[in-house]
């Protein structure tokens, strides 16, 4: 949250500092205080008497002192309560004109994402990666499939629970291009540690290139280990929770496939997607995300590097 | 009040013994013997001195204490290293969901209640708690409910869930077997303990206190017992109710949380935040009441502020009730309604500020003596202040989206909850140990205790604060090396290490002490409140004679500044029957004389109770029918337990005929 | 003494049972039994997705592996949501295919039975899903299957789900006496 790359994310950052240092004066204030009363405060060896001079009469001293100390405490806080209340404004005041809609859905333990833009026909769903233009804001709508979950992406904006039942929404806005980690944030059972979501921020014409390709049915495979791959997906387990577009696995369950390839990692943030990983996930996916729903697809070595084959063609 | 006894011997034919000042060894041997619980096994569970139970109490939770411990160790273990496979998801959802739940339901608020059910009747000078059969009831299904909590554990059953199981992860649905369930019922029974324990305390210190002692002089720390009692009343039943909708949405088919038949997930979290929030005050005014306790003794003078200090108890109190939304700013709730309790969680700060200038002003002005209890005090004004002011920075609602549920909140409730109770805790474990066993504990031993819980504790959380702002979500049970956590991680499991070094040391400088340790006279830290007047350890009477109060401090000032009175006050009270357990009750206000009461002797069925409401509880975990069924013995047994007896009835109408 | 034995039998069976009901495995393969079996036609012509090659491995034993686990039973829950089987058999009551919350089974209420129905399928319209889920998903749907008619023991059953309420949850339903199913009607001789 200290390298803001979006104004949600640099006006939360402008509090910081101004709320973080006040309580920091404030603490080191109450410590020089410790510190005098330490240094200067008489000592009283066992057995001393009490003194009971100041049962009958007032202090006036201690008193103004004290008087004094909570007076500007709560002048302080009232100061903090403004700043935060006008943050809140101000975060909440982030233009929307242009803004890409993205409609965010929470899973045990992924994002599946919609893009709703434009006509019904430019609407396409990816999962865990998702692409924003650089500059221009966006509207995350969003849902949850089963339990409370909370999208968190600390570079851009805070974050905001995903509650079954409830529909919220998050706007931002990258004004960086990057790659920006987020992670789900709040407790959703056995694999809450490893569901992460990415947010990439691309300059306008990248970012069109891409929904473009987004927009586009899986490609037709070219060679034969990924014709059988394929057939392998739609006639083992794959295609009763994957998705590919252009071809009949049309199930919603796992994470839509039809652009895989192009992701940078596997399993919402569990592995860096590259063909060993793609292997070693498929042939035993409890042994790196246990717990997680996907099964474990007994396959021989020719067939597993088939389908591996056929997957690596979804760009 | 001196009052020249008069009356007419009853049929038993011994001769009635009385106590007063000066009692000679004939009515104070009658008094002990009257005031002690039955010897033998029975004896021992049919015990209700409000000491014996209040010790039994404390060693039970401190022994949760030490599991939540050993959890949090195992925890930090698991954690020091990126992708460290000590544990899997399963195992560590368990742990952490069993040390959050430990930590704050069968220690945190059961430890205040039990070393308040000790001292609450000493201070206010006094012979015994309120209720004292129902208190040792509260006791028992106390221990109870832990147990069975950690029975279920250790059949794989543990809740795991988090401390405060959010459905619907905690729902039917996606948490299926019995492991909430045990969680959900553990909650009625301390629950239920907590609001006799609350009932008991409120009764004792507004009916019992010694005449004289006005509401103005009472000590600080029966107000904060007294503020906490109060708050419990007001806080449990909202989590009694969370709780109970979701057992049944989970046993029988209710709809509570379920959004897809008119049921709301944040349902839940209203209702349950609606008691955590003023749980976490629960834990921390005793807390606050300690140090009040410790300052002036420590500082040899009254303390400055007393109305200030009461005042801010209460006003802590009251506004810890509007604070609650705080904990789900990241939900869909209107964006006004969360600046609203922005606004009201700063505020808090205010009274809490009042308290610690007042505690420091009067230890600028007084003359310290710097034993290990101060030193735990001083802690506090460390690692509280710090807590407090992550608080102020969280309750900002920008910031919070940022560090909500990461390491952040962690660090910061630790922080609170540590330095704000545990500390003073310790300090008053320090404080009144000579008290409760006549022995001093080891000075030496003390400062190496509370060196490194200091240093432990810091190196253990400090980093927790950055681990969080870089991002480190919470209840995750390993992370990657590529995050760049591991180093923090791995320092905040060695301070995590030496903290527990530090607590072993304070296991054993106890029961080093506790064998061997120097004895310890009525008085050895020349403390001001009434407990000091009592024996160490107090007869089971508390005192032979009890005292009247002219002041604040009443051992500093038995009797008024200023000349003599004529005629002279009296110093305490005279009359009451040494062979029956028999009470002066005061009025509310101004502690004047009211009536007599006779107090219960030692029964077994609060004890027995407490088994049939186990059984109850826990086989409702299974059964609804259990509810209706295991009512039958909870009703014979409380037949049974008050069913009056002739001789007793005649007897208390002798006493009360001709007092 | 005899007293105090006969608790501590009753606490070791609870507690193995609480053991059983509430452990989570995420082994890749259950031990399966009978996985020595030999290959079995597809009876039903349906399958999921693209047709496969080949017969089903079944089981030889009857006690499936979950019927005592709370967490595979919560799974064959979600798995028959998931696999559609409410397109068919509703949820337990049936439409266009048979109930599953009666006493009444066509091909047999053991659990290898149902393992053999589900993978092989059946005539008149189950798909054959041998092959397209794991032996794994399989056994925990048949838990649920069994569930379903109360057949599991209490504990076990799984109650309501966060879904629309579809009658009783099943910790609520009488177990069910299964039996042979009743022969389909049969019209009237002699009319046309």
């Amino acid at each position: 949250m200290f390298e803001p790359a979006g104004p949600q994310a640099h006006l939360i950052l402008q509090l910081w500092h101004l709320i973080a240092w006040t309580c920091a004066g404030v603490f080191a204030a109450i410590l020089l205080v410790l510190v005098a009363i330490l240094l200067r405060t008489p000592r009283a060896p066992m057995p001393a008497a009490p003194d009971l001079s100041t049962t009958d009469k007032a202090e006036p001293g201690p008193r103004r002192s004290v008087a004094t100390a909570v007076v500007a405490s709560a002048l302080l806080l009232l100061a903090l309560v403004v700043a935060s209340v006008f943050t809140d404004r101000a975060v909440a005041r982030m233009s929307l004109v242009d803004a890409v809609n993205i409609e965010l859905t929470g899973h045990q333990w992924w994002w599946s994402a919609r893009y709703i833009n434009g006509p019904v026909s430019d609407t396409f769903t990816t999962a865990n990666e998702v692409h924003i233009p650089v500059g221009r804001p966006v509207i995350f709508t969003l849902k949850a499939d089963d339990v409370i979950h909370s999208i968190w992406v600390p570079r851009l904006a805070g974050k905001k629970d995903l509650i079954p039942g409830r529909t919220a929404s998050l706007q931002l806005r990258a004004d960086e291009p990057g790659v920006y980690q987020g992670r789900c944030a709040e407790f959703c059972g056995l694999e809450h540690a490893f569901m992460g979501l990415q947010i990439v921020a691309d300059p306008a014409d990248r970012y069109e290139a891409w929904a473009a390709a987004q927009r586009r049915p899986a490609s037709e495979p070219a060679d034969a280990q990924a014709l059988r791959g394929r057939e392998l997906f739609l006639s083992q387990s794959c295609a009763m929770c994957h998705a590919v577009q252009g071809t009949t696995a049309g199930a919603q369950h796992g994470p839509d496939l039809t652009h895989v390839a192009g992701r940078r990692e596997l399993a919402a943030g569990t592995l860096p997607n590259t063909r060993e990983n793609l292997q070693a996930w498929i042939a035993d996916p409890q042994k790196h995300k246990p717990g997680t729903n996907m099964p474990s697809t007994p396959l021989s070595q020719a067939d597993l590097s088939a389908l591996v084959t056929y997957l690596e063609t979804l760009k | 009040m001196k009052r020249q006894p008069s009356e007419q011997e009853i049929r038993d034919a011994a001769p009635r013994l009385r106590d007063g000042p000066g009692p000679g060894s004939p009515e104070a041997r009658a008094l002990d013997e009257t005031w002690s619980d039955a010897p033998g096994l029975i004896g021992w569970f049919s015990a209700i001195n409000h000491k014996t139970i209040a010790l039994r109490f404390v060693v039970a939770t401190m022994l949760f204490f030490g599991a939540g411990g050993i959890l949090a160790a195992l925890m930090r273990l698991q954690l020091a290293r990126p992708g460290n496979k000590l544990m899997g998801p399963d195992m560590y959802n368990q742990v952490f969901t069993m040390h959050g739940t430990t930590m704050m339901f069968l220690f945190a608020v059961p430890v205040m209640q039990a070393v308040a059910v000790y001292l609450v009747p000493l201070m206010v000078g006094t012979r015994s708690i309120a209720f004292p059969r129902l208190n040792a009831y509260a006791f028992w299904v106390f221990v109870f409910g832990g147990l069975m909590l950690y029975a279920a554990f250790f059949v794989n059953a543990g809740a795991d869930a988090g401390w405060f199981s959010y459905v619907p992860l905690a729902g039917p649905d996606f948490s299926p077997g019995k492991r909430v369930d045990f969680w959900a019922q553990m909650i009625t029974y301390t629950e239920l303990s907590a609001i006799v324990e609350a009932i008991v305390v409120i009764t004792t210190a507004l009916k019992l206190r010694a005449p004289g002692m006005t509401l103005n002089r009472m000590p600080l720390f029966v107000w904060a017992m007294l503020v906490t009692a109060f708050m419990i009343l007001f806080a449990m039943p909202a989590v009694m109710l969370a709780s109970t909708a979701l057992i049944m949405d989970r046993l029988v088919g209710t709809h509570f949380y379920n959004p897809a038949e008119g049921g709301d997930a944040l349902l839940w979290q209203h209702l349950f935040w609606f008691f955590g929030h003023p749980e976490v005050y629960l834990i921390f005014i005793p807390g606050l009441g300690f140090i009040s306790a410790i300052i002036p003794t420590f500082a040899r003078r009254p303390m400055f502020g007393y109305t200030a200090m009461v005042l801010s108890l209460i006003a802590t109190a009251f506004l810890a009730f509007g604070l609650w939304v705080h904990h789900m700013f990241a939900t869909n709730l209107p964006e006004l309604g969360k600046s609203f309790f922005t606004a009201a969680s700063m505020m808090i700060a205010i009274p809490t500020a009042t308290q610690i200038f007042c505690w420091l002003a009067t230890l600028w002005t007084g003359r310290l003596n710097f034993k290990t209890p101060l030193l735990f005090v001083l802690a506090f004004f460390f690692i509280l202040v710090l807590g407090g002011l992550t608080g102020i920075i969280l309750a900002a609602v920008p910031i919070n989206l940022q560090v909500h549920d990461s390491y952040f909140v962690v660090a910061h409730l630790h922080y609170v909850l540590i330095g704000g109770a545990v500390f003073p805790l310790f300090g008053a474990f320090y404080y009144w140990f000579p008290k409760f066993t006549g022995r001093m504990m080891s000075e030496r031993l003390g400062r190496w205790n509370f060196w490194l819980m200091f240093v432990g504790f810091n190196v253990a959380f400090f980093p927790m604060h950055l681990l969080g702002m870089q991002g480190m979500p919470r209840r995750v049970y390993t992370y990657q090396a590529e995050s760049g956590w591991g180093q923090m991680n791995f320092v905040s499991t060695a301070g995590a290490l030496v903290l527990a070094a530090g607590v072993l040391l304070f296991v054993i400088n106890a029961l080093r002490s506790w064998h061997a340790g120097a004895a310890a006279g009525n008085d050895p830290w020349g403390g001001g409140t009434l407990e000091w007047a009592a024996s160490s350890p107090p007869a089971p009477c508390n005192f032979h004679a009890l005292p009247v109060v002219h002041s604040r401090d009443p051992v500093w000032q038995p009797l008024p500044s200023g000349p003599p009175a004529q005629p002279p006050l009296p110093t305490h009270v005279m009359g009451l029957t040494a062979d029956e357990r028999q009470l002066l009750v005061t009025t509310v206000v101004d502690a004047r004389p009211d009536v007599l009461h006779t107090f219960p002797r030692p029964s077994i069925w609060p004890f027995a109770c407490a088994v049939a409401t186990t059984v109850l509880f826990t086989a409702s975990i299974f059964t609804a029918w259990a509810v209706v069924w295991g009512m039958v013995p909870v009703a014979i047994i409380l037949t049974l337990w008050f069913w009056p007896h002739r001789h007793e009835t005649a007897r208390h109408l002798a006493m009360e005929r001709k007092p | 003494m005899r007293a105090a034995a006969l608790l501590s039998v009753l606490a070791v069976a609870t507690a193995l049972a609480a053991c059983e009901r509430e452990a989570r495995r995420f082994e890749t393969t259950v031990p399966s039994p009978g996985a020595s079996a030999p290959e079995s036609p597809r009876v039903g012509a349906l399958q999921p997705a693209t047709p496969q090659q080949g017969g089903v491995k079944l089981s030889t034993v009857s006690q499936g592996p979950y019927e005592g686990n709370a967490f595979a039973v919560n799974q064959g829950k979600r798995l028959f949501r998931w696999y559609n089987c409410n397109g068919c058999h509703a949820m337990g009551g049936g439409s266009i295919g048979p109930a599953l919350m009666d006493d009444q089974w066509k091909y047999g209420s053991s659990s290898s039975a149902i393992f053999a129905s589900i993978m092989q399928g059946r005539p008149e319209g189950m798909p054959s899903f041998g092959g397209h889920i794991t032996d794994d998903q399989a056994w925990q749907i048949v838990a649920y299957v069994r569930s379903m008619s109360g057949q599991l023991r209490k504990d076990v059953e799984p109650s309501r789900g966060d879904t629309l309420s579809g009658g009783e949850p099943e910790v609520a339903r009488k177990p069910e006496k299964p039996r042979p199913a009743d022969p389909p009607p049969q019209p009237p001789v002699g009319s046309r």
